[in-house]
């Protein structure tokens, strides 16, 4: 390599303020209208969740995997997604004020886009029980119009995107028994703890 | 397509070197904002996902030289007018004017961006080729040919 070529090759490194950067991009964005879907990482008594809202509202709540989620919500919604926190702070707010039982009732606008026909009947009734109560499978298959569906409306609660904030918690199997959870049982049992319901326990 | 803040965490330190090369650390922040400002606006209608750094780079390539060309037109900007006020001179000037830089961001587009890519982001021919849109021979000859101009510029 000649004296140029050493030249060319060491030109210093140039400051780069990546927070900076994110936080103008990120405003200018929203401005812009090209934000449609924002996410932050919250830390809960459940572990790590994924938060990401959209213009309408909170769409999802994720206990899994960040890039997979991530990847779902590109697919689904919009590719133009970036990590914003501050477009997550009232979701962040009510959350902890609800781990903290300081909250019953949430006050957020949610956006149902990422499920549709009756699997968001059944989790629009869920999102009616009151926080204190639990209900049933067969009950909220009812409330979304299919009284015989109770399997279907398992498999919808299995997937719902706003845990949490759509109580599918409170939904217990007829007998009592806990039933499901996507986030698994564990956390099943401490929401229900948190809310004075506390599930009976089996052997 | 990936969601889009994955592209800005792959890509933005390298895509910052490569503007600050071609443009200067000055303008460089600056360009990288409106390369992905535009890089997020017509991200939803891309239809071919498989070389994003390419695409990113062209952008970044396209945003550069319309800085290039504002900055030549108006060789004292509003911004370099502001800059000293505004920023305080404690910090370094991080890349030496020795004139080499000047004569480089002399150089046309494409051979200024092979160089650029070369030697600042020390990339082989075939990734500068992928970057650039162009083939790995097109590439060493962009990169051969800037090389010759800059050593006639300095030893005329």
């Amino acid at each position: 390599m000649n004296e140029l070529e050493r030249c060319l090759a060491n030109p210093g490194e140039p400051p780069f303020d990546r927070d900076r950067l994110l936080e103008r991009l990120r405003a200018r964005a929203s401005a812009e209208g090209l934000l449609d879907v924002a996410y932050a990482e919250l830390d809960s008594p459940l572990g790590r969740l994924l938060v990401a809202v959209t213009p309408r509202g909170l769409v999802r709540i994720a206990y899994q995997d960040e890039d997979a989620v991530l990847d779902e919500l590109s697919r689904a919604l919009s590719p133009r997604l970036l990590r914003a926190p501050e477009r997550t702070d009232q979701v962040r707010r009510e959350l902890d004020a609800y781990f903290a039982g300081e909250r019953r009732t949430f006050d957020l606008a949610l956006d149902w886009s990422l499920i549709r026909g009756f699997a968001q009947k059944v989790l629009r009734a869920t999102a009616r029980v009151p926080f204190g109560q639990v209900t049933t499978y067969g009950s909220v298959a009812a409330e979304a119009g299919s009284p015989r569906a109770a399997r279907a409306a398992g498999n919808a609660l299995g997937s719902n995107p706003i845990p949490i904030v759509v109580p599918c918690h409170r939904v217990l199997h007829a007998g009592g028994g806990l039933g499901g959870y996507a986030g698994g049982l564990d956390r099943k049992r401490y929401l229900l703890e948190l809310e004075g319901t506390p599930p009976p326990r089996r052997r | 397509m990936p969601p889009f803040q994955l592209l800005v965490d792959a890509h933005a330190a390298e895509l910052h070197r490569f503007l600050a090369g071609f443009l200067g650390p000055d303008d460089a922040e600056d360009c990288l904002q409106e390369t992905l400002i535009s890089a997020l606006r017509a991200y939803p209608r891309l239809r071919n996902g498989d070389n994003l750094r390419a695409w990113l780079y062209t952008i970044a390539r396209r945003k550069a030289t319309d800085v290039s060309r504002w900055r030549m037109r108006r060789p004292s900007s509003a911004l370099d007018s502001i800059a000293p006020s505004a920023e305080p001179a404690e910090e370094p000037m991080p890349i030496p004017d020795d004139g080499l830089w000047s004569r480089v961001r002399g150089l046309p587009e494409k051979q200024r961006a092979a160089v650029v890519h070369r030697f600042v982001l020390d990339l082989d021919y075939r990734s500068i080729g992928e970057r650039m849109a162009i083939s790995e021979e097109a590439a060493r000859q962009n990169v051969a040919a800037g090389l010759r101009r800059l050593r006639k510029e300095i030893n005329p």
